[in-house]
């Protein structure tokens, strides 16, 4: 095996880990042990502290999320890997610009308030006061003279609507709605 | 053993490659450590400071490969401020001024700067080979001179490092005769990569056997990458993102049928749902497979790639595959020896996917399993009884060969009586928030006589276990204690009785003044043994006793 053995001594290796949660007991006894060992000033009450340890497992109702420094131990690069998918994913939101040819000014959406098309449609709609046709995937939006596009990640100009939910609001970087004869050729197969 | 000339011994020893064993050999009279000593091409140092640079030169002047250790284990996990030390610089400047032939370097959580990078590149005209793994302090800048002058660079493989990414064309300074590449890892690069230049790269690196890309790496250029280099061995895609309909992706799957020689798997920084099918073909024959940082992967489509994997060996995955996924993989990966499950939402235990339930099942399922590493979130109390006190008692029993350990949780004193008695070829064990008193400790530190490093935290281990077995710490690497009930005092003690060991306290509180009471109990303490006493590099909050 050709495989990092000087690095993990990884031969024969068993790791059993029991990272605590709000509900798990021996976490909430974690989570207060880390918080009375923090010594900042020398405690002169020696034998009382480890009683006191003990007595805080009973009494102190943890936060949900309290984070013991290090615990679960993940390596710091995989945490801040996932941390950051999740912040970019979560906090952020994503807004994107929204034009509507013949409107004077442009208007901002999250797209993460919307958990798929039929509602963003919806918003649209209210926002600019239109409606737009029926979606098949042959034909694009029927019946209307408005049509939702998008500008992707490539800078091209996309139809909104034929891709799965998630790729969209992944490559998404901002939604136009078309008017008239300008949107023929894109939604329509001849 | 006198009738052989020097040669024919030396001849010999090039037979004998491991470290142990070499340490053996230049231990049985003076013209074998000799002959070992200048024959001797591989240091390995799991402790830079148990050595010097300088010491090192003079004991090994042939020395070809050097792997480096610095930061202790638990650096990993936030325990270890920063600038706490193990500093790359001393070791290159050393090596460059007494013209050691370096080819080959190795560092695992060592602080490298640029400077040193630079120097390293401009200093060994054979170096080939540097691996870095966990390092820190470097930019894309340091990167640009290993391309740039290492003319005969093989191998070049990152592995989770934080690197400062300045933008520049790193890439680009491979030079056009550069062909001789075998290995190249920049995963764990953040930003934007030359992509031009990198296929120009990989067009003329015929050896090339590993590539294991960054997330700025597009679906598309993966194709063409895969064309340039289908004799590829060890693959790590970058983002693979992409509508499966489209062209890229068509072209994709094709590129995938020539590369027969896939045993390695990785990537998947950004993924799509409903693109994994293109990889199906190659799966039949891979060994590692590691979708470990792919949290866009739903279950489904996780066991679904698995079915496909039935030569598979190692295993890196994400708990969403849940118990049911773990089931697939214990009935379909028969050759299994390594499985790793890390937590797909570290810090909110809401949406926990598998329980021991899952454990069970692949520990039922794979008879050559030797390696786990399994974070669950969810376990019943019940289990985790049964786990803590049945499990451990039964798994150290049979598992004697069991070298490495990490422990937490709910343990009694007696789990340690067990490992002391049964693991006796244990090397390394991690304990958290686990034992009842200090005869814990003492049953490991007596029983475990091929112990190398001990690391704890948050487990009520104090004084008299500390100081029990003073001598037991000169045949260990090191000891880490955290949170523990250790005093200031004992350290004391332990620092004057032993002057092989160097025994730091880190102090990360306001208080500057040494002079405290010795009854103050220490927050973390490290100590190892050296054979050049305390180092000069430490900063201020580390105290050397």
């Amino acid at each position: 095996m050709a495989f990092e053995k000087d690095f993990n001594l990884d031969a024969t290796e068993l790791r059993l880990g029991l990272p605590g949660t709000s509900e798990e007991s021996e976490k909430q006894a974690s989570t207060t042990l880390r918080i009375s060992n923090k010594r900042a000033m020398p405690d002169m009450n020696e034998d009382s502290s480890v009683a006191a340890d003990k007595k805080c497992d009973q009494e102190t109702a943890p936060p949900t999320k309290a984070q013991v420094v290090g615990w679960p131990p993940i390596r710091s690069y995989r945490k801040n890997s996932l941390q950051t998918k999740k912040t970019e994913a979560e906090t952020c939101g994503m807004y994107v610009k929204v034009s509507m040819d013949g409107a004077p000014y442009l208007r901002k959406i999250d797209l993460k308030m919307y958990k798929g098309y039929p509602e963003l449609l919806k918003a649209l709609e209210d926002m600019f006061k239109f409606k737009v046709g029926k979606y098949s995937e042959r034909e694009g939006y029927n019946g209307s003279e408005f049509v939702p596009t998008y500008e992707d990640k490539d800078g091209d100009l996309m139809l909104v609507g034929d891709v799965p939910w998630e790729m969209f609001t992944n490559s998404c970087k901002r939604l136009r709605i078309m008017k008239g004869s300008e949107a023929r050729g894109l939604g329509c197969v001849v | 053993m006198n009738y052989f000339p020097d040669e024919v011994l030396e001849h010999v020893f090039d037979f004998i490659t491991s470290h142990k064993d070499r340490n053996s050999v230049s231990l049985v009279c003076k013209s074998w450590y000799k002959i070992e000593k200048f024959s001797r091409q591989k240091v390995f140092i799991g402790n830079c400071y148990s050595i010097s640079p300088e010491r090192l030169i003079a004991r090994f002047p042939g020395l070809k490969s050097l792997t480096l250790k610095g930061k202790p284990h638990f650096a990993d996990f936030n325990l270890v401020p920063d600038d706490w030390g193990g500093f790359l610089y001393p070791w290159i400047k050393a090596m460059a001024k007494s013209r050691i032939g370096l080819e080959e370097l190795r560092l695992k959580r060592m602080v490298v700067s640029d400077e040193s990078l630079e120097l390293l590149s401009k200093s060994f005209p054979n170096f080939r080979s540097l691996v870095l793994v966990s390092c820190e302090g470097f930019s894309t800048d340091g990167l640009a001179a290993i391309a740039a002058n290492c003319k005969l660079l093989r191998e070049l493989d990152l592995q989770e490092n934080e690197v400062e990414d300045h933008r520049g064309h790193w890439l680009s300074c491979f030079p056009e005769t550069s062909t001789s590449l075998v290995s190249l890892n920049f995963a764990c690069l953040k930003g934007e990569i030359n992509l031009a230049s990198l296929e120009r790269l990989v067009a003329r690196s015929p050896n090339l056997k590993s590539l294991r890309l960054n997330r700025a790496v597009p679906f598309d250029m993966l194709q063409k990458l895969l064309m340039r280099a289908p004799q590829l061995v060890d693959l790590g895609t970058g983002s693979y993102v992409h509508d499966p309909s489209s062209e890229a992706y068509n072209k994709l799957k094709a590129a995938i049928q020539s590369c027969n020689s896939i045993r390695s798997l990785s990537g998947f920084l950004e993924v799509a749902p409903r693109c994994m099918s293109a990889i199906y073909p190659i799966c039949k024959n891979l060994t590692f497979l590691n979708l470990s940082y792919a949290a866009g992967l739903q279950s489904n489509e996780l066991t679904n790639l698995i079915q496909h994997c039935r030569k598979l060996q190692r295993l890196w995955i994400l708990d969403c595959i849940g118990d049911k996924g773990l089931g697939v993989v214990a009935s379909t990966c028969k050759e299994l020896q390594e499985l790793r499950v890390f937590p797909s939402d570290p810090f909110d235990a809401g949406n926990a996917a598998v329980t021991e339930e899952g454990l069970v099942l692949v520990s039922a399922g794979c008879p050559k399993l030797n390696s786990l590493l399994y974070f669950c979130q969810q376990m019943t109390n019940a289990a985790l009884i049964t786990v803590a006190k049945n499990c451990f008692g039964a798994i150290v029993r049979s598992c004697k060969g069991l070298k490495r350990l990490s422990l937490s949780g709910l343990l009694t004193d007696q789990v340690f009586y067990y490992i002391g008695m049964y693991a006796k070829q244990l090397e390394m064990l991690s304990i958290a928030f686990a034992g009842d008193s200090d005869k814990g400790m003492l049953y490991v530190l007596n029983g475990c006589k091929k112990l190398r490093k001990l690391e704890i935290r948050d487990c009520p281990f104090g004084d008299a276990a500390l100081l029990e077995d003073m001598g037991k710490y000169e045949t260990m690497r090191s000891l880490w204690m955290s949170s523990c009930e250790v005093t200031l005092g004992a350290c004391k003690t332990l620092a004057k009785k032993m002057p092989n060991l160097n025994v730091e306290i880190i102090n990360e509180s306001e208080q500057v003044e040494f002079n405290l009471d010795d009854r103050l109990k220490v927050d973390k303490m490290y100590l190892y043994r050296t054979v050049v006493g305390h180092r000069k590099d430490a900063p201020e909050f580390v105290w050397l006793l």
